[in-house]
């Protein structure tokens, strides 16, 4: 099978890879980078439980093809955290109980930052609107209105840091490195 | 929560963050889909596409020989295989590892390919033939129970699994592999005094657990022959025993492991891709892995459609005289753990009432669809939703108010259940006040309609409740172990799937060892260490496994004690452990840190204290033909739901407002997880009711997959959902605690519907109320 080369950030680190064509970005995330919080609820962009961060906007992992991230910035729930530090949107998680069986935590958070992202204060509607593509099976759907509400009010408290990729001159230099391997 | 209770308990009865919360929300816990093995192959399975029919041949040759291929296996090789018995199932040995001879529905497994990379494994599922002679399908399961119909199982063996499955005989030449009965008092007399006897037939559609973790099984073979299976199952000692009885080991050479599960809500319970998964790495010699795709878990398990007919006589005044309940439950090719759904659930099928007249035929009945099995709520939602629709029925042709109705006749403690048990701890009454004062009843009989927030809506709250049993008898075991810095580790078989029972256990584990809650930690099941636990389902978990537990730590502490009286020089029975230390209670400065009691007792670094208990519960024998027994369960889960709903009188579209579920847990050892517990299956409940169902032509299910099979999401949640605890502590449940996993489910689809009546006199009597079944209401009645 063909083979594609692809230099990626993942959570802040650059990775250069070489990828067939039709590798899902989930597989990649998982099977050649071993991060396992990037979960398979249906495969096919129904549920929302794969959904990692690409320039900081929620995309379904199971619907992203690989060499579509080349030069470009991807987050998953293991890149959230810094120096040991939990994100505000996962400490609220945490302290809401958004979560059950944790099965869709991932996705739910990082659709949440996504949210937060673009719009620092949302409404429950927004929430459950902008949320609304991510199921949880445990519908433990008031803990996690809550927990996105909070998290925006960490969010705000600790000057916008629903920041979840690299912006500025690190994810331009992949870009632009993205650009010279097509060319 | 009383505020004396928060004095007498350190931890139990506190909303004490879950344990299992920091590696939830940063990703990191492992499930079963993410374990791995070195030389690990994968295995896919190829599914029956006909409903009913007899397997002429299957060629294998060409997949065989695709790339990545190891070997493909069919039924027809199992029954040449010595030393395997290839059926199981927990009431009937009934599914075969793979169809031996018969297909009994779409979906039933005919071969496995076994290959390198799983996407090899899928692909190559397509070279194989087979060719079948087609059989009648038996899809309706009024018709399948009737005499003379084509039969989906020639014979049946029963599986003498589970006590409680003990005496399951099934008929001969029959469909109907259960038959469930109960006679109380004289039901045709009860008829002959009523006023009015009502008689409606109800429907509730089969649906999907969905849980959002697939089924997955890693199988391989230790270096010293123990068959070993990692999966995300609820009955870990379940599965050792039955892979024993399959393959002939003996049960130290079987070993079964659980890690944390996505989700499971009944769909992972007993035998499900581990007898497979055991077999292919028995023949591959290496590890092998399944894991459903998500249109594969669809017709894995389902919850079971059930027909209900239900007649009911009252009193001019308002008392239930009589009821006669018929239910067909449609269980699909194999029985799984239906006859004991429609057991429990028949049982109950006279409802949370006082009836002197009770006649309930309960039929567990084959069809050529995909199995049903448990669901949460074990079959108590869908006669729920029948018996209380019929009540608000009732309640109007009697000019009643629905609430008062409910609350005049129902049981009360020490009134007797229709078995014959005397009803204890059920909070039936406080739950119905409870939802009643939160939705703010208006008393009435059905008012007219009444314009909602904008023109064109009707608005109006229903109400309802529900009871249902735990599974008796049934045991679990504990191990607790202390270590020398009061460090401790439990072992036991509970499952945590997202209910928090390693919270839950901790919790109670913390409390009568006196030490903290991080000092505690709950392991997760592994059978070769971990005691016997019956499953991690049907709301057991607290009550059964946190006794056990109790009993283990109580034992550790006598052996704490016992040292300690030596070195205080007082009576053991004068002692106390808290805070970390064994003291005297009268004198509490005169003690010892549990540290310093190791040291006494072992003068070892990392010696260890242990207690183990087995916590067993009993029934009464029951009458096979009345169904009567002085007791037939260990503790009744009552609940009861308010809905106010929203009803678009143009399109017909319903919307809840605002859901009030109250449910009786005996004692909140968590009160925040009873919280997450009741709401979580009453919002499962709420889109069950609107719009979740399988849809079957044929044999053939129409929506597997979750574009087409519609779930509640967030958008979908109403403006408030409140959970209420109710408290009536049980005299045996730790620190007084029942169960709550299900309680929420019970009677949230009758709650809506009655709304929905009372909002527009439309009165839905299959479930789910879609909008065309409210609009074809409303026209019907212009
Ligand atoms: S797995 Fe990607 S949306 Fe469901
Ligand atoms: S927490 Fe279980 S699916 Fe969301």
């Amino acid at each position: 099978m063909n083979r594609n080369p692809l230099t990626v950030s993942v959570n802040g680190a650059e990775h250069v890879l070489s990828v067939p064509g039709d590798r899902r970005l989930l597989d990649l995330l998982r099977d050649e980078l071993g991060l396992m919080g990037v979960r398979e609820g249906c495969g096919v962009g129904a549920c929302g439980t794969c959904t990692v961060l690409l320039d900081g906007v929620p995309v379904n992992a199971c619907l992203t093809l690989a060499v579509t991230t080349r030069g470009r910035s991807v987050t998953t729930i293991e890149g959230l955290a810094r120096d040991g530090e939990l994100h505000p949107v996962q400490q609220a998680f945490l302290e809401e109980r958004g979560f059950q069986c944790g099965f869709c935590t991932p996705g739910m958070i990082l659709t949440a930052v996504g949210l937060l992202r673009e719009n620092p204060s949302p409404t429950v509607e927004e929430v459950t609107d902008y949320l609304g593509g991510n199921l949880c099976r445990c519908a433990g759907y008031p803990d996690m209105i809550r927990a996105v509400l909070r998290g925006a009010e960490r969010c705000r408290e600790a000057g916008g840091r629903p920041s979840a990729t690299p912006e500025g001159p690190e994810a331009a230099r992949l870009r632009a490195m993205g650009k010279g391997e097509e060319g | 929560m009383a505020d004396g209770r928060k004095q007498e308990f350190a931890v139990v009865g506190k909303s004490v963050p879950r344990v299992d919360g920091p590696p939830k929300v940063t990703g990191t816990p492992i499930y079963t889909v993410d374990m791995e093995r070195p030389g690990m192959l994968h295995a896919a399975i190829l599914r029956s596409t006909v409903p009913h029919g007899r397997i002429r041949r299957v060629d294998k040759s060409r997949a065989e020989q695709a790339e990545g291929v190891v070997l493909v296996v069919t039924g027809e090789d199992l029954k040449t295989m010595p030393g395997i018995d290839p059926y199981f199932g927990p009431a009937f040995r009934d599914q075969a590892i793979l169809a031996i001879d018969k297909v009994r529905y779409i979906g039933d497994p005919i071969a496995a390919v076994v290959a390198t990379r799983r996407e090899l494994a899928y692909e190559a599922l397509d070279l194989i033939d087979v060719e079948y002679e087609e059989l009648p399908p038996v899809l309706d399961p009024v018709e399948a129970a009737r005499p003379g119909s084509p039969l989906v199982h020639e014979q049946l063996r029963p599986a003498k699994a589970f006590a409680d499955l003990a005496e399951i005989e099934p008929g001969k030449a029959t469909n109907v592999c259960y038959h469930f009965k109960l006679r109380r008092g004289d039901v045709e007399q009860g008829f002959a005094q009523s006023a009015h006897v009502f008689e409606d037939w109800y429907y509730s559609p089969p649906a999907q657990h969905m849980m959002m973790e697939p089924h997955a099984a890693l199988a391989w073979v230790d270096s010293d022959g123990v068959l070993t299976v990692i999966t995300g199952s609820q009955s870990p000692s379940y599965v050792k025993g039955s892979l024993g009885a399959i393959f002939g080991l003996p049960q130290n050479k079987v070993r079964v492991m659980v890690p944390l599960v996505g989700g499971a809500y009944g769909g992972k319970l007993y035998d499900k891709l581990e007898p497979l998964a055991s077999l292919l790495t028995f023949m591959a010699r290496r590890p092998v892995k399944i894991q459903l795709t998500r249109e594969e878990v669809f017709i894995t398990i389902t919850k079971h459609g059930v027909v209900s007919h239900v007649r009911t006589g009252v009193s001019q005044d308002g008392k239930i005289l009589a009821r006669k309940v018929e239910v067909y439950w449609d269980t699909g090719a194999y029985a799984d753990i239906a006859p004991r759904v429609v057991h429990k659930s028949g049982y109950t099928s006279a409802g949370a009432y006082r009836v002197p007249n009770i006649w309930i035929d309960s039929y567990c009945v084959y069809t050529n669809k995909p199995p049903a099995g448990a669901f949460r709520g074990f079959g108590v939602p869908q006669v729920v939703w029948a018996l209380e629709s019929q009540m608000d029925m009732i309640a109007e042709k009697l000019g009643r108010d629905p609430l008062q109705f409910r609350l005049e006749n129902v049981l009360l403690e020490g009134d007797l259940f229709a078995t014959g048990t005397p009803v204890h701890s059920a909070g039936l009454k406080e739950s119905l006040e409870a939802v009643a004062r939160e939705i703010k009843w208006e008393p009435g009989v059905r008012k007219a309609v009444k314009p909602g927030t904008k023109s064109g809506v009707a608005r109006a709250k229903g109400v309802a409740c529900g009871i249902k049993a735990v599974i008796t008898p049934s045991i679990s075991g504990a191990i607790v172990v202390m270590n020398n810095d009061a460090s401790v580790n439990v072992l036991t078989s509970t499952v945590e799937m997202g209910q928090g029972s390693d919270t839950a256990l901790s919790q109670i584990a913390a409390e009568e060892l006196g030490v903290r809650l991080q000092d505690v930690r709950v392991m997760h099941p592994d059978t070769a260490v971990t005691p016997y636990d019956t499953i991690t389902a049907g709301s057991r978990s607290t009550y059964h496994m946190g006794n056990a537990i109790r009993l283990a730590a109580q034992e550790v502490k006598r052996q704490l004690f016992e040292t300690a009286s030596d070195r205080l020089e007082v009576d053991p029975d004068q002692l106390v452990a808290r805070d970390g230390r064994i003291f005297v209670a009268e004198a509490p400065t005169r003690g010892l840190p549990i540290p310093e009691v190791f040291q006494a007792r072992f003068g070892a670094r990392g010696a260890t204290l242990q207690g183990q208990a087995v916590f067993k519960t009993y029934a009464a024998p029951m009458d096979h033909e009345t169904g009567q027994s002085e007791k037939v369960t260990e503790y009744w889960f009552p609940g009861a739901t308010a809905a106010e709903v929203e009803v678009d009188l143009e399109t017909g579209k319903v919307r809840v407002v605002k859901l009030v579920e109250a449910c009786d847990v005996g004692r909140a050892i968590n009160p925040h997880h009873c919280e997450q517990q009741i709401i979580g299956s009453a919002l499962i409940s709420l889109g069950q009711t609107l719009f979740e169902q399988m849809i079957l032509e044929n044999g053939e299910l129409l929506n597997p997959t979750l574009l087409d099979y519609k779930v509640l999401t967030l958008k979908d949640v109403p403006e408030s959902a409140v959970p209420i605890v109710i408290e009536v502590p049980h005299k045996d449940g730790p620190f007084g605690a029942k169960g709550v996993g299900e309680t929420g489910t019970l009677s949230v689809s009758a709650a809506i519907g009655n709304a929905v009546y009372r909002a527009t006199g439309v009165r839905v009597k299959e479930l789910p109320i879609t909008p065309e079944k409210v609009l074809r209401g409303l026209r019907a009645g212009q």
